[in-house]
């Protein structure tokens, strides 16, 4: 097995360093990716892009075989095959059996921000900048662009972002006397009392089993619980006294049963969701539409507004979610995987495609920018343009965040521990210690240094 | 009386065979017999034990992320027997056994008893109704059982609280495991029925005719010729139910959509095992835990029998 995978990174650095003459994107298509650097040899690159090639692409994202028509339009001898094997945990899980085994993986697989590192640590990433990746990086918000490049390379394509915002019933807080979303959390704690004695619902939902949710809070806090050097060393701070802080300040409105522990994704939350019980939901930028879809009896009531703040001066935001396309190292095609990676994910139609169609939320300042997209009034939210509203709050996200290498192990564990408090309504700073613990045994177990 | 009726029929039936076998072992060529058993043996060899020796072989190392792999013996074992989250798996499961187990095979067996009786109308309806949970995937009876039992908008909430009474929380800490049990012998009661069923259909009915002539009332018949009579029915079942317990998998693993903080990561030992090798990436001790279980499985399956025949024994003296 481990053979295989040295056989296999063998390989890829045989196929970079072949590439090297390779460098630089597309030169094929008028280029609106402008100002790239001009291809070294281009005819590498032309020779890749005519030649009869198939690549796989496992992806969850619905309909991308909309855009997958438009790259095999520009280039005809590229056929891409699009396989979905789940979303989230099931797809990595495939996604490094096959590794693993040697064969079997794809050209280019949906990864998210936050398991990149995960699977940069095994060498199962390409590392892209040799093909001229890096000079893409201006394009991107720079938070998102920080997510999928270190000074070691760049490891994948941004596609889709997360930053987060607040998502609120306007009748149901102006039924309890608020003009408004709460600007600050002092507000917000404050609103939470008003909402639950004059409604009867909860200001919103805190999932006891969604890790990222909180770990976006922590991000939006400044906070840097977790750390990687890229080699051997980690760092683990997710029970620091400034992390303690925040989960007191959220435990405090769970106990006083302000704010609800609901467990995400399950048909009771969504109903809860349709049904008033949650006056708002912090969310991310993909919250939006995915409401849209969840709660169309609620059509024109919901707003959107940017998180509460801890420092109402210094307006800012964390992540949680959004995606990215990177080429694997076991990849016999790297010109043109990267191209498939890039073109959908950088020229204006495949992208613009993306955000009105499927309504991914950009990573490309250039269509966050467009007035034509966010200056969109949406209906659902009563006409507001919801669009814009995100956008600003992505410029306001933390640029710098990292995620361990071994992300599943982390958010499983978080499950076990501050997860079962919420679920309890009982002690999740207190579990911040076990956690915390849980990951550092982990850390230790698996060889790292820890900082 | 009726007792010592079926232990006489009985005898005769095990002494036949060896005395066939023998004969047999005279006849025809030796080769034959090898052929025969060639294709079971190729199937077995590459689909039982060689992944079998292959977990054992994997078990004994030790494989980190920073560092590679390396030998290191029995230390997953080791490790593993004192993982509370193993042992609390294993123990979880020894509770289950012991209720759900009996209440399952109780409710088969009258069910079976009472179809077979000839007195219940529509028996072939009722027998083909209470197999049918068995024909929806377990994946389909937990997501349907799940979608029952939820808090708030459930039907089973929604009906307490049209009676104004207080709702049970189904999928809280306390109570899940009885309603994992609940799913389980909903699936698989009638399963059970039909192995039961099938053994009393095989019973001669001359038995029957020589209770009724001893003036045997319908409950003593049952009691006394039919379930003595269906014992290695029963046995069969009791051991599938030890074996299915240790390994249940679908269910913790639907169940923690909906109860994701209840259910932990090593909620049954199989579960555990799933967790630990995809999780937490330690396929090594995942093995060692798979091998465990099946030790574990091995064991109570013998206890079991041992545990029947000496029952037996003790009937026949």
């Amino acid at each position: 097995m481990n053979k295989a995978r040295k056989t296999a990174m063998a390989l890829a650095g045989t196929a970079a360093a072949f590439s090297l003459i390779a460098t630089g994107c597309s030169s094929g298509d008028g280029g609106d990716g402008g100002e790239s650097a001009e291809p070294i040899a281009s005819d590498a690159f032309e020779e890749a892009m005519s030649t009869p090639t198939s690549l796989t692409f496992w992806t969850w994202v619905p309909d991308i075989e909309n855009e997958i028509a438009l790259f095999e339009e520009e280039y005809p001898e590229i056929d891409v095959t699009v396989e979905n094997v789940g979303q989230g945990l099931e797809h990595y899980q495939k996604l490094r059996s096959a590794l693993e085994s040697g064969e079997g993986a794809p050209d280019v697989a949906q990864i998210e921000y936050m398991y990149i590192p995960t699977f940069n640590l095994t060498g199962s990433l390409l590392d892209l900048s040799e093909y001229g990746a890096r000079d893409l990086g201006g394009d991107y918000v720079e938070w998102v662009w920080n997510q999928v490049a270190n000074d070691a390379g760049v490891w994948a394509i941004p596609q889709d972002t997360g930053p987060m915002g607040n998502l609120y019933r306007e009748d149901i807080l102006t039924e309890a006397g608020l003009d408004g979303a709460p600007e600050t959390y002092e507000e917000y704690a404050e609103a939470a009392k008003q909402v639950k004695d004059k409604t009867g619902s909860h200001i919103s939902n805190l999932a006891a089993n969604e890790p990222v949710q909180l770990i976006a809070l922590l991000w939006q806090a400044g906070l840097d619980p977790f750390g990687y050097d890229g080699a051997e060393t980690v760092s683990i701070n997710v029970n620091s006294p400034e992390v303690k802080e925040v989960v007191q300040y959220w435990q405090d409105l769970v106990q006083a049963d302000l704010v609800s522990t609901d467990a995400g994704w399950t048909d009771n939350w969504f109903q809860n969701i349709a049904n008033g019980n949650y006056a708002g939901w912090l969310v991310p930028a993909w919250g939006p539409i995915f409401l849209q879809g969840t709660a169309e009896g609620t059509t024109g009531k919901w707003r959107a507004a940017p998180l509460p703040q801890w420092d109402a001066a210094n307006p800012v935001s964390g992540n949680w979610g959004g995606s990215s396309n990177a080429v694997l190292s076991t990849t016999e095609n790297p010109i043109a995987a990267y191209e498939l990676a890039r073109w959908i994910n950088h020229e204006p139609e495949p992208t613009t495609m993306f955000a009105t169609e499927q309504f991914l939320y950009p990573a490309l300042t250039s269509l966050l920018e467009d007035p034509e997209y966010a200056d969109q009034p949406v209906e659902f939210f009563g006409g507001q343009e919801v669009n814009a509203e995100f956008a600003e709050i992505s410029a306001t996200v933390d640029p710098t965040f990292e995620w361990l290498p071994f992300n599943e192990f982390v958010l499983s564990a978080y499950n076990e521990t501050v997860g079962v408090a919420w679920e309890k309504k009982g002690d999740a700073v207190a579990a911040l210690d076990d956690w915390q613990q849980e990951i550092v045994d982990y850390a230790t177990e698996q060889g790292f240094t820890i900082e | 009386m009726a007792v010592t009726t079926v232990s006489s029929a009985d005898p005769p039936a095990t002494r036949r065979s060896p005395g066939r076998a023998a004969r047999r072992g005279h006849r025809g060529h030796p080769l034959a017999g090898f052929l025969f058993v060639v294709p079971f043996m190729v199937l077995f060899i590459a689909m039982i034990l060689v992944p079998l020796g292959y977990a054992a072989y994997l078990s004994l190392f030790e494989s980190k992320l920073i560092g590679g792999t390396s030998f290191v013996g029995l230390k997953n074992f080791a490790e593993a027997l004192t993982d509370p989250a193993f042992l609390g798996g294993v123990g979880r499961m020894a509770l289950f056994l012991v209720i759900q187990v009996p209440i399952m095979l109780g409710i088969a067996l009258f069910l079976a008893l009472a179809i077979d009786s000839g007195r219940t109308r529509a028996a072939r309806s009722a027998r083909l109704l209470a197999f049918m949970p068995y024909a929806v995937p377990g994946v389909v009876a937990t997501l349907m059982w799940g979608y029952l039992y939820g808090p708030d908008f459930g039907p089973i909430t929604q009906a307490f609280e049209a009676l104004g009474l207080q709702p049970p929380d189904l999928l809280g800490e306390s109570s899940i495991l009885g309603s994992m049990m609940n799913i389980v012998t909903w699936e698989y009661v009638g399963y059970n029925m039909i192995i039961m069923y099938a053994a009393l259909r095989a019973i001669p009915t001359e038995l029957y005719e020589a209770a009724a002539i001893d003036g045997a009332s319908r409950i003593r018949i049952a009691l006394s010729i039919k379930i003595p009579a269906i014992k290695p029915a029963i046995m069969l079942t009791v051991i599938f139910s030890v074996i299915g317990t240790f390994q249940l998998f679908n269910e913790p693993a639907l169940l923690d959509a909906i109860a994701p903080v209840v259910i932990t990561n090593g909620f049954t030992p199989n579960f555990y095992a799933y967790n630990v090798a995809f999780v937490n990436q330690d396929v090594n001790y995942a093995a060692a835990i798979a091998f465990l279980l099946g030790l574990v499985i091995a064991i109570m399956s013998y206890v079991v029998q041992l545990s029947s025949q000496r029952a037996e024994r003790k009937v026949r003296r």
